[in-house]
């Protein structure tokens, strides 16, 4: 909207931009440019409580986060789960007895929990994919867990089409949290494969599982062979994104983020004691006790940041705003909706129904006239056809007749012969020969 | 007439027949041995660097992946690297034989037909040299006497693809089963580990070195015990060498702690080296010549010898 302003004043602000003047005149949609107009208060107007509000307003409605971890079995993530958000979601895995068959598709599991933090009321939900990775043959493992992402996308849309959308459930799911093998090379076949397959869909985040296995040097080295995989293969993980205005110690904070992925972490929910005496939580071994909550000793800290205290509202908004809206994009074009810059004809949807059912109907009887055109054509080949048939089957009927009534004549002729005694030809005998051709 | 059971005798004065032992240690010397292992695992389960610890040289090389644009091996690719290491003048010929690739492939089916192949061809090339007319005098044997096999530190239980590839080996060579990269586990954890893959193995019915023979003393019999109850070993492997208390050992050092490889109480390094090296080595041979070896042997020329009933059965009515 344009602003018109009787007297352009230079403007100096606090926040130390020169803005320029808009010199308008009444006219509309002729300038191509509108700078901005930064405008100094004089007095408190109050609007600064705008996020006071939305705070008091989400509060009310409370939040909801999914999250879906992926990897072989035996790489902790049920315990990563439950040390995140440090309540026991999972509890510990029932082993199959020997000999029990263990199916051979990847099943997909989730678990919600409400939990509630300050007043903060938080719907999580963890959706597991046991199975993956655990076969002897693995292909199309990622299969079925596309398929699930895909559903909830499928969902959600089907929700926005709806009359009454006042109720929206949002189920998608906003990270994915991949586990890679400590092995300290780079990944796997069935890791790349994965990651290909998804990166467009979800926003995923490596991680490199039992991380205590690893000396420094191994992490390192490690973490550099991953990302160089990813980058090889066009992957493209999460990454917090970056802002301008900004204060210094969020960006420096984002910044050390960035550098630790993919995140070495190691889970534990049991509580230990350290060489120095606290209680911490962490895994003790006979050679030294490892501090899942210690910065040093491996990225879970990092991890748990990134995750739930400064970027859960940035996955669900690059999850609602990119991926959500490709897929939604994609899924419309296929279906052959076009995009009709006409937003606001005026379509009368029943002429439109009664102009649609005419050409329809315009189209069948062209069809109808069609076929009965060429039902004729067959009709009548089939009676020329029929008509020379008969004179033909007429024709060879008289040229038998004749022939028998010579043959008939002939043999009269020799049996009258015959009966006056005078020798002939031997005898042929009366039998008439009826032989139709020979 | 079946002959008398030999009678013990006393010789009356020293005849010198027990010098025999050092003879044949004289004539082995000069021979030297030869110890052929393969290792089995999923890449990335410290292999290579285990077998560089267990004969404290550097061996192998890790076969691991490092570049992007390298591709992952396959097992078709199998093969042996022999190396000559010498310890107070006896000679040990060692054969290892690194299996790249298996179980890294999305789809593993059959990735296990390599490694049995391999091994039967060892057999299959002994059993050869055996039957021609004109033998040499040593044969060289390339027969695969131990096979490590790598089991992957998840604290569950064993994959399927574990299941299947044991069951293979277990009836060709002799396996001996091995938790790689065991500090990722605490002491309770690895226990519980063991006593679900044993459970699993035995569910199986699947036979794992050692084998108890008649001939057999008991201090021979309490010592297989004792291996036993310790399968599978949870070894962690290092070709480095750490301080620890002074002394330089090989290790891993974290920021939280120092591993020491040879300390029994951190992992069960030292037990597997000994049993391989100090106490079963012979053994291993041995098994291999006496149990594998015959039992394929014999199912080769009765193969063979039914084979050569068919020819000669089609021949004879033609």
């Amino acid at each position: 909207m344009q602003y018109q302003q009787q007297q352009p004043q230079p403007v100096e602000d606090g926040l130390g931009t020169s803005g320029g003047t808009s010199g308008v005149n009444g006219h509309s949609g002729t300038q191509p440019v509108n700078p901005i107009n930064r405008k100094k208060l004089a007095s408190w107007v109050g609007f600064s409580n705008l996020p006071n509000q939305v705070h008091r307003r989400s509060m009310r409605r409370g939040f909801n986060f999914t999250a879906m971890v992926v990897g072989e079995s035996g790489l902790g993530k049920s315990t990563l789960i439950n040390t995140l958000f440090e309540t026991k979601l999972y509890e510990p895995k029932q082993i199959p007895a020997p000999g029990v068959d263990r199916g051979r598709t990847v099943q997909i599991e989730s678990i919600s929990a409400d939990i509630e933090e300050n007043g903060v009321r938080l719907k999580l939900t963890v959706v597991d994919t046991p199975g993956f990775g655990d076969f002897v043959n693995n292909d199309e493992s990622w299969r079925p867990i596309v398929d699930n992402i895909e559903a909830r996308f499928d969902a959600y849309l089907e929700q926005e089409n709806r009359v009454n959308r006042l109720k929206l459930v949002d189920n998608r799911v906003h990270a994915c949290i991949y586990f890679i093998q400590p092995t300290g090379h780079s990944l796997k076949p069935i890791d790349i494969e994965f990651m290909r397959r998804l990166h467009t869909k979800v926003n995923l985040i490596p991680v490199i599982a039992k991380a205590d296995t690893l000396t420094e040097e191994e992490v390192v080295l490690s973490k550099r062979r991953v990302l160089a995989d990813i980058a090889h293969h066009g992957i493209r993980i999460f990454q917090p994104p970056q802002y301008e205005n900004e204060d210094e110690e969020t960006i420096q904070e984002n910044e050390e983020i960035i550098s630790k992925v993919p995140f070495a972490v190691v889970g534990s929910d049991n509580i230990v004691r350290s060489p120095n005496g606290r209680e911490v939580r962490g895994r003790a071994y006979p050679w030294g006790v490892i501090e899942v909550d210690n910065e040093e000793h491996c990225d879970f800290v990092k991890l748990r940041q990134m995750l739930v205290r400064t970027h859960m509202e940035e996955l669900r908004e690059h999850t609602n705003d990119i991926l959500y809206e490709n897929y939604r994009t994609d899924k419309l074009k296929a279906m052959g909706v076009s995009q009709d810059e006409s937003v606001f004809k005026e379509t009368n949807p029943a002429a439109k129904q009664a102009e649609e059912r005419a050409l329809h109907e315009a189209k069948l009887a062209k069809m109808e006239a069609e076929m009965k055109m060429v039902f004729q054509q067959k009709v009548q080949e089939k009676e020329q056809k029929l008509k020379q048939s008969e004179e033909e089957l007429y024709a060879r009927h008289r040229e038998m007749k004749e022939a028998l009534e010579k043959q008939r004549l002939d043999l009269e002729d020799k049996k009258r012969r015959v009966e006056s005694g005078r020798p002939l030809t031997p005898e042929k005998g009366t039998k008439k020969r009826f032989g139709i051709g020979k | 007439m079946t002959p008398n059971a030999p009678i013990e005798v006393q010789a009356g004065s020293y005849v010198g027949f027990d010098t025999i032992t050092r003879q044949i240690e004289h004539k082995l010397l000069k021979r030297g041995f030869q110890f052929n292992v393969m290792v089995v695992g999923q890449t990335g389960l410290g292999k290579s660097t285990l077998i560089n610890t267990l004969f404290a040289s550097h061996l192998v090389e890790s076969k691991g992946r490092i570049e992007p644009e390298a591709v992952s091996p396959s097992t078709t690719e199998i093969h042996a690297q022999s190396h000559i290491i010498s310890e107070n003048g006896v000679k040990l010929k060692l054969n290892i034989i690194d299996t790249p690739g298996y179980g890294d492939l999305i789809n593993n089916e059959g990735c296990w037909d390599p490694i049995i192949k391999h091994i039967k061809d060892q057999h299959s090339a002994y059993l050869r040299k055996e039957l021609t007319a004109m033998r040499d005098r040593y044969i060289p044997d390339t027969r695969v006497h131990c096979c490590l096999f790598f089991i992957n530190p998840t604290g569950h239980t064993l994959k399927p693809i574990d299941i299947v590839v044991l069951k293979k080996l277990t009836d060709v060579v002799n396996v001996v089963p091995v938790i790689a990269k065991a500090d990722s586990m605490t002491l309770e954890e690895r226990a519980l580990f063991k006593e679900r893959i044993m459970a699993e193995l035995q569910h199986h019915q699947v036979r794992l070195y050692p084998f108890d023979a008649e001939e057999n003393d008991d201090e021979e019999l309490q010592l297989n015990q004792r291996i036993r109850s310790m399968l599978p070993f949870a070894v962690v492997g290092s070709e480095r060498n750490v301080v620890i208390d002074g002394k330089s050992v090989r290790g891993r050092k974290n920021r939280w702690g120092v591993i020491n490889v040879e300390d029994e109480r951190h992992c069960e390094f030292v037990y597997l080296r000994n049993f391989l090296t100090r106490t079963h080595l012979q053994d291993l041979i041995e098994t291999t010549a006496q149990i594998h070896y015959e039992t394929f042997r014999s199912k080769q020329l009765l193969a063979l010898k039914e084979s050569s009933a068919k020819q000669q059965q089609q021949s004879a009515p033609a």
